[in-house]
């Protein structure tokens, strides 16, 4: 209860408060707003398209939004005090040490990937990712109304990656990882000196494969498993392509676009799958693995 | 006495319009007044619906203007060298007039708008409001959220205490694994790269967190990225207008 009450009452987690609840409040607003629209044949947006003035109609939603912001901001800032610790001390580490909280589900990535595919390859493939969508979703339907029966690859993809893989892990990171960012439950308290007796193996393993030979020289076989498992499973872009590319769909997308939604998508699918060879096997007790694919020069 | 002073020549240059209830005067107060001139005269009904836009990135807008104002406070009394700097939050937080309140302020409203501009993607991903022709907003939308968490995260280090020299540090850490430019990345050896050569030891200006890293970040936070945002910020306003006002449902009608 203690380490509750000093994780939520930290300053610094006030917004991460506000996040929970903010996205929960507007995920069931425009789920609502969405099954309304589906249910009947021209969306509400489309019955308000009579024009309105927008000196008073628009600016005084704006001033009253305004003034309520800043009566909030104002608020906030008198009850509660920014935080500001000990000076920078380089050779006092707290522990842990987290990176500020919107960048937590990036952190939490470090757990299952290393840092250049965690800290720079997903953030890039984020940033890409996102400005590619107006590009690669063809979809004509549901422009500029709250719809989910016309568009529900594109909104089930991007509300899972946002609620799960961006908020979710957000709110991990903050109240579930402790010191060594280890997991600890709600109420658990924090113990600095707890380690985690995890024994990690690599994917190849599972199926009898050793990663190194005992000399601690890389095996060969193991390093081809792992090219083939990764290179396979990604080559699942090309296989769907064959069973569907004489579909209106796949023509509409043209090679190229499909290639592009195919890689980031089984991307997104493939965070996840290493999430759960990681977290599967701790939670029946087994060894969770730490790599698919060891080479000499990078690790997936 | 008021009504004698509006009748004034003075009073009139100020001032071109009344608040009389006609569609011509109600459309010249927006037209004629350069702040909300950024609205266009008229707009459809469901655009005004807070429970279509959310608000967020008027919110957004609205946050980065009092984080500018709180931010050039704050400039006044803050140093950014390792020497000074932590001093001056201390004397800012005890002995400044307002001090705190201006710095809570800069701080929680740099966390608020975060928020709300992740919130207001979430929100134009939702409506569709990316599709055609909008492509190229959204574009400039994702680059202003990095530039959100840019300025944000520069910001960070500048106080100078544990939380922000451990904060950075761990984000910065990333920075030396980039592949082919970070020393322990992938092929970063082999193409000669080393802690003190690398793309991390150009943004930290050194192999480690310190007083170079303090200035970097504070002339990026405090100018280079700002300036950057407000051209994005303008570009991305002028095209909400150049593409058709507040995404809307196509009506038949013509919408802007």
């Amino acid at each position: 209860m203690e380490q509750i009450l000093e994780i939520i009452t930290k300053a610094d987690n006030i917004p991460i408060i506000l996040l929970l609840v903010t996205v929960l409040f507007y995920s069931w607003l425009a789920w609502s707003k969405m099954k309304k629209n589906d249910l009947q044949e021209i969306p509400e947006e489309a019955k308000l398209d009579d024009k309105v003035q927008v000196w008073p109609y628009l600016v005084r939603t704006e001033f009253i939004v305004s003034i309520a912001v800043m009566a909030i901001m104002l608020i906030w800032s008198i009850f509660l005090d920014a935080p500001l610790e000990e000076p920078a001390n380089r050779a006092l580490t707290p522990n842990p040490s987290k990176a500020p909280w919107y960048f937590l589900g990036l952190q939490e990535m470090l757990v299952y990937f290393d840092p250049w595919i965690a800290g720079v390859v997903l953030p890039s493939l984020i940033i890409v990712g996102l400005m590619a969508i107006p590009y690669i979703d063809i979809n004509e339907k549901g422009n500029g109304y709250y719809t989910f029966k016309e568009r529900k690859f594109a909104i089930t993809t991007f509300t899972f990656g946002f609620l799960v893989l961006w908020v979710f892990l957000i709110i991990i990171g903050t109240f579930f990882r402790g010191p060594g960012w280890n997991f600890f439950m709600l109420g658990e308290k924090w113990d600095p000196h707890y380690v985690a007796v995890l024994t990690n193996i690599d994917f190849s393993e599972l199926f009898g494969i050793p990663t190194r030979f005992p000399d601690g020289s890389l095996n060969p076989l193991a390093v081809a498993f792992g090219g083939i498992v990764v290179l396979g499973y990604y080559s699942l872009a090309g296989i769907y392509w064959f069973m569907k590319q004489n579909t209106d769909l796949m023509k509409k997308l043209g090679f190229i676009r499909y290639n592009i939604v195919a890689m980031l998508f089984l991307t997104m699918v493939g965070m996840v799958l290493k999430m759960l060879l990681r977290l599967g096997p701790v939670a029946i007790g087994a060894n969770p693995i730490k790599y698919v694919w060891v080479t000499p020069w990078f690790n997936v | 006495m008021l009504s004698s002073f509006k009748k004034t020549e003075f009073y009139k240059s100020i001032f071109r319009h009344s608040y009389q209830d006609t569609q011509r005067n109600r459309a010249l107060q927006i037209v004629d007044n350069v702040f909300l001139h950024l609205h266009p005269v008229r707009v459809p009904r469901h655009a005004v619906n807070l429970g279509f836009t959310w608000g967020m990135g008027g919110i957004t807008f609205l946050l980065y203007i009092i984080l500018t104002i709180t931010g050039i406070i704050l400039m006044f009394y803050y140093r950014p060298t390792a020497q000074y700097a932590y001093e001056d939050m201390k004397y800012l937080m005890n002995d400044v007039p307002f001090g705190p309140l201006i710095r809570n302020m800069h701080r929680w409203g740099a966390h608020a708008m975060v928020l709300t501009v992740m919130l207001h993607m979430f929100r134009v991903f939702l409506t569709g409001s990316y599709k055609p022709p909008r492509q190229f907003n959204w574009v400039v939308g994702v680059l202003l959220l990095v530039l959100t968490f840019l300025l944000s995260f520069s910001g960070y280090l500048l106080p100078w205490d544990q939380l922000s020299i451990w904060a950075v540090t761990v984000g910065t850490n990333m920075a030396r694994a980039t592949p082919l430019l970070g020393h322990e990345g992938p092929f970063g050896a082999q193409l000669g790269m080393r802690p003190d050569n690398d793309v991390r030891f150009v943004l930290l200006g050194g192999t480690e967190v310190g007083p170079p890293t303090l200035l970097r970040f504070y002339v990026g936070h405090c100018i280079f990225l700002p300036v950057v945002a407000t051209i994005f910020m303008i570009v991305h306003f002028w095209r909400i207008r150049k593409d058709g006002g507040i995404s809307g449902p196509e009506t038949g009608k013509k919408t802007f």
